[in-house]
C-alpha cells in the first residue's frame, strides 16, 4: 500500500522534473541560459507578494478547468470544451457585472459568478444531451462548440456589448459591486476555486451521486444494468463540468481582468486537461497541479524580458509532462521502478463507441 | 460536379467481395452504383444550371468549396486509415500544424519541393509517434492525440520567426483537353498539385480499402484484431504501418495550408481543421467518398455564405459566417451520428492472449 502511494506521488513529480529538463535543453538550443530562466521563473512566480499573488491568480481558473475535466473523465467523458465554456462564463459574468445595477456588493458578485457558471454549464450540457440522445461524441461536439462560442462572444463583445471607444472586442469595466476583492493583496478567487475543487472531491468520492457518476464512467453498460440512468448522469456530469469551467471564467472577469476581452483567456481550458492528468484525475490533487502550471504561466513575462526566452517553452514543457504522466511506463523505465499490478496506466476514455 | 458520391457508394457492387463481411450496416444494395451515378448526375445538373444562371459566381463558390474541402479531406483520410485499423487519431490537428511549419521552414530555406517532402515526413513521423504511444506504450489514444496537438502548438509557436518568405510557388497543373470543358475543366482539371493529388488519393484509398488484400486486413484489424491475428495478420505491424502512412495525408494537409492555399505560416494556422476533419470522418461514416462528399458540402455552405455576404444579400456579422461550418458539424452529427457505427476496435489497445 505504502509502495503504491509512493509511486502515485513519484510519477507526477518525476514527470515534472523531466519536463523541466527538456525545457532547459530547448532553452540551451536557443542559445539562452537555463539558469537565468530558472531565476526569472522564481522571481516572476514566487518572489514577493505580487509575484505570488500572480501565481495564485493564474492558478485559479486552472484549478477550476482542471476540476471540470476531472468531473468529465470520472464519468467517462472527455470534455475538451472547457476552453469555450470558460470563455462563455467569462463573458456573461462580465456582462452581468457591468449591466445589472442596484445590487449590494457581495450579492452582485455572487450573482455574477452564478451567471458565469450557468453560461459555462449551458454549452456543456448541450454536448451532454447530444451525447445521451444522439450519440454525438463529446470530443467532437465540445470542440465545435469552442469555435462557435468564440465566434458568438466576439460578436457580442464586439458589437452590442462593446465598450465605447474600444479598439477591439471588449466589454465595459464591471461595476465596483461585482468585483471580487483581494484580501491582503492575495486574490479571493483562489479560495473559491479551492473550495470548489474540494466540494467536487467530496461529491465524487463521498456521495451516492458521485458513486453513480464514477460507475457510469467505469462501465456504462454495467451502470445501466444496475438501474442508473446513464443519460441523466451524462448530462449532469457535463453540466457540472461546464459550470466549473464557467466559474473559472467568471472569476477571471470579476477578480482579475475586470471586463471581458476576446483573447484574454489564452489556453486556460486546454491547460485543464494537463492538470487533470497531472493530478491523476483527483480533484484534490488538481490544486497543487494548478499551482505548478499557474507559476509557470505567471512567470512568462519574466521569462521573456529577464531571460529573453520565448514563453511558449512552457507549452512544450507541459506537453512533455503530459506525455510522461500519461505513460507511466516511460518514467518507470527511467526510474527503474517495478510496475504496479494494474499497470497504473490511465485508461480514461471509451473511444468513439456507445 | 466533382463526384461527391453520397449514398452507400462505399460498398462495392452487388455482394461486394469483402464489403459485407465486417460491415453489417451496409448490406450491398444492388442499386448502389446506380444510385451513386444518379446522385452525381443530379448534382452535376444543378451545378451546370447554376453555372448557366451566373457563371462567375458559381465558379467562385464551387472553387471555394474545393479549396476548403482539400485540407479537411486529407486530414479526414489520415483519421480514416487510423480508425479503420483501430487507432483513434485525435492528433491530426497537431500533425497538420507541425507539417505546415516544417514545410514552410524548408520551403523558405531550400525550396518548395523540399517543403512538401518535409511536411509529409513530419506528418508521418508524428503518425509513427502516435502508433508508438498507442500500440507499444498503450497510452490512452485520446490522450496520446491530445499530447501531439498540444506539443505541436507549443513547439511551432516556440520556434516561430516572423518575416520568412518561401522560395517559389506551387505550379498550376492543367490537364490538356479536359481543362477545356466549361466549369468542370477549371474546377477539377486546372488545380495546383496538392488539390489535384487529393482527388486522386480519395479514389485510390477507396479502392485500396475495399478492393485489396491490404484493405481487407486493415478493416479486419480495426474491427476484430484477435480474429485477424488468428488468421496470421500481424496486428502490431499493420497498425504501425497504417498510422505512419496516414500521417503523410495530414502532412499534405499541412503543406496545403502553408504552401498551396497561402504562402505563409502563422501561429496556430491549422485553426481547428484537424478537428473538423474528425467530425467529417464520422459524418462520412469512415468511407472515403462519403467523407469527401461531406467535406464538399461544408465547403459549399461556407462558400455560399461568404458569397452572399460579399454580395450583401445576407446581412449577418462575419463571426456568424465563419462559425457556420462548425455549427453545421454539430447539427449534422446530431442528425446522423446516432446511426453511425465506428470500427469496433477503434480506441482499444490490442494484447495478444
Amino acid at each position: 500500500m505504502s509502495r503504491l502511494r509512493s509511486q502515485a506521488f513519484l510519477l507526477p513529480v518525476f514527470s515534472v522534473l523531466l519536463g523541466f529538463a527538456v525545457g532547459a535543453v530547448l532553452i540551451v538550443a536557443e542559445g539562452k541560459s537555463p539558469v537565468r530562466a530558472l531565476g526569472a521563473f522564481w522571481s516572476g512566480a514566487f518572489d514577493g507578494r505580487d509575484a505570488f499573488g500572480r501565481t495564485l491568480e493564474k492558478a485559479t481558473p486552472l484549478v477550476l478547468t482542471g476540476s471540470a475535466v476531472i468531473v468529465g473523465l470520472r464519468a467517462g467523458l472527455f470534455n475538451i470544451g472547457a476552453q469555450g465554456q470558460l470563455i462563455s462564463g467569462a463573458l456573461f459574468a462580465a456582462y452581468f457585472g457591468y449591466r445589472v445595477g442596484g445590487l449590494p456588493g457581495p450579492l452582485h458578485a455572487a450573482a455574477a459568478l452564478a451567471v458565469g457558471g450557468l453560461f459555462g454549464a449551458l454549452p456543456a450540457a448541450l454536448a451532454g444531451v447530444l451525447k445521451a440522445t444522439r450519440g454525438v461524441h463529446e470530443v467532437i461536439s465540445t470542440i465545435m462548440l469552442n469555435t462557435v462560442i468564440v465566434s458568438i462572444t466576439e460578436y457580442l463583445a464586439g458589437t452590442p456589448w462593446k465598450a465605447p471607444r474600444a479598439a477591439f472586442p471588449r466589454t465595459p469595466e464591471i461595476q465596483e459591486s461585482a468585483r471580487i476583492p483581494r484580501v491582503g493583496g492575495l486574490p479571493t478567487g483562489f479560495l473559491l476555486a479551492v473550495l470548489a475543487a474540494l466540494l467536487v472531491w467530496f461529491l465524487i468520492d463521498r456521495t451516492t451521486t458521485g458513486f453513480r457518476l464514477v460507475t457510469v464512467g467505469s462501465n456504462r453498460h454495467a451502470a445501466q444494468y444496475a438501474g442508473i440512468s446513464v443519460g441523466v448522469v451524462t448530462v449532469g456530469a457535463m453540466a457540472l463540468s461546464g459550470f466549473l469551467a464557467g466559474l473559472g471564467g467568471a472569476i477571471e472577469s470579476l477578480g482579475v481582468v475586470g471586463h471581458f476581452e476576446s483573447n484574454s483567456s489564452g489556453t486556460l481550458g486546454f491547460d485543464g486537461i494537463t492538470i487533470a492528468l497531472l493530478a491523476r484525475v483527483s480533484p484534490r490533487a488538481a490544486i497543487p497541479a494548478a499551482l505548478l502550471i499557474g507559476a509557470l504561466r505567471a512567470a512568462d513575462t519574466a521569462l521573456q524580458f529577464q531571460a529573453k526566452v520565448a514563453p511558449e517553452v512552457v507549452d512544450v514543457m507541459l506537453a512533455i509532462i503530459l506525455l510522461l504522466v500519461a505513460a507511466p511506463m516511460l518514467v518507470r523505465a527511467v526510474l527503474r521502478l517495478k510496475a504496479e499490478r494494474d499497470g497504473g496506466e490511465l485508461q480514461l476514455t471509451s473511444g468513439w463507441g456507445s | 460536379m466533382d463526384a461527391p458520391v453520397p449514398g452507400r457508394a462505399g460498398t462495392p457492387g452487388p455482394n461486394g467481395p469483402q464489403g459485407t463481411q465486417f460491415d453489417r450496416r451496409s448490406p450491398a444494395l444492388p442499386s448502389g452504383l446506380v444510385r451513386s451515378a444518379l446522385v452525381v448526375a443530379a448534382l452535376a445538373t444543378a451545378a451546370y444550371a447554376a453555372y448557366a444562371w451566373d457563371g462567375l459566381r458559381t465558379q467562385a463558390v464551387l472553387g471555394f468549396a474545393i479549396r476548403f474541402a482539400t485540407p479537411l479531406v486529407l486530414g479526414a483520410m489520415c483519421g480514416l486509415i487510423g480508425e479503420r485499423s483501430g487507432i483513434i487519431n485525435i492528433g491530426i490537428e497537431g500533425q497538420i500544424l507541425a507539417s505546415a511549419f516544417t514545410g514552410f521552414l524548408l520551403a523558405s530555406t531550400v525550396g518548395i519541393a523540399a517543403g512538401v517532402v518535409a511536411g509529409v515526413l513530419t506528418g508521418m513521423a508524428l503518425g509513427a509517434f502516435l502508433a508508438l504511444c498507442a500500440v507499444t506504450w498503450r497510452i490512452d489514444q485520446i490522450i496520446a492525440g491530445t499530447i501531439i496537438t498540444i506539443s505541436a502548438a507549443g513547439l511551432t509557436s516556440f520556434f516561430y520567426r516572423q518575416g520568412r518568405t518561401i522560395k517559389g510557388r506551387m505550379p498550376t497543373i492543367e490537364i490538356p483537353g479536359l481543362s477545356e470543358i466549361p466549369l468542370v475543366g477549371r474546377l477539377l482539371f486546372t488545380n495546383p498539385p496538392i488539390t489535384m493529388a487529393t482527388m486522386l488519393l480519395v479514389v485510390a484509398l477507396h479502392v485500396l480499402l475495399f478492393r485489396t488484400r491490404w484493405g481487407l486486413r486493415t478493416r479486419a484489424v480495426g474491427e476484430h484484431p484477435s480474429a485477424a491475428d488468428t488468421v496470421g495478420v500481424n496486428v502490431t505491424l499493420l497498425r504501425y504501418l497504417n498510422v505512419t502512412v496516414a500521417g503523410g495525408f495530414a502532412g499534405l494537409a499541412g503543406v496545403f495550408i502553408s504552401l498551396e492555399s497561402s504562402s505563409t505560416f502563422e501561429r496556430n494556422i491549422s485553426a481547428g481543421r484537424g478537428f473538423l476533419a474528425l467530425a467529417l470522418l464520422i459524418t462520412g461514416r469512415w468511407r472515403p467518398f462519403l467523407v469527401w462528399g461531406a467535406a464538399l458540402f461544408f465547403g459549399l455552405t461556407s462558400g455560399l455564405a461568404n458569397q452572399l455576404q460579399f454580395d450583401q444579400v445576407l446581412d449577418v456579422p462575419t463571426q456568424f459566417v465563419s462559425m457556420l461550418p462548425y455549427a453545421m458539424t454539430i447539427v449534422v452529427l446530431a442528425v446522423f451520428a446516432g446511426r453511425v457505427r465506428p470500427p469496433a476496435a477503434a480506441g482499444q489497445p490490442y494484447t495478444k492472449e
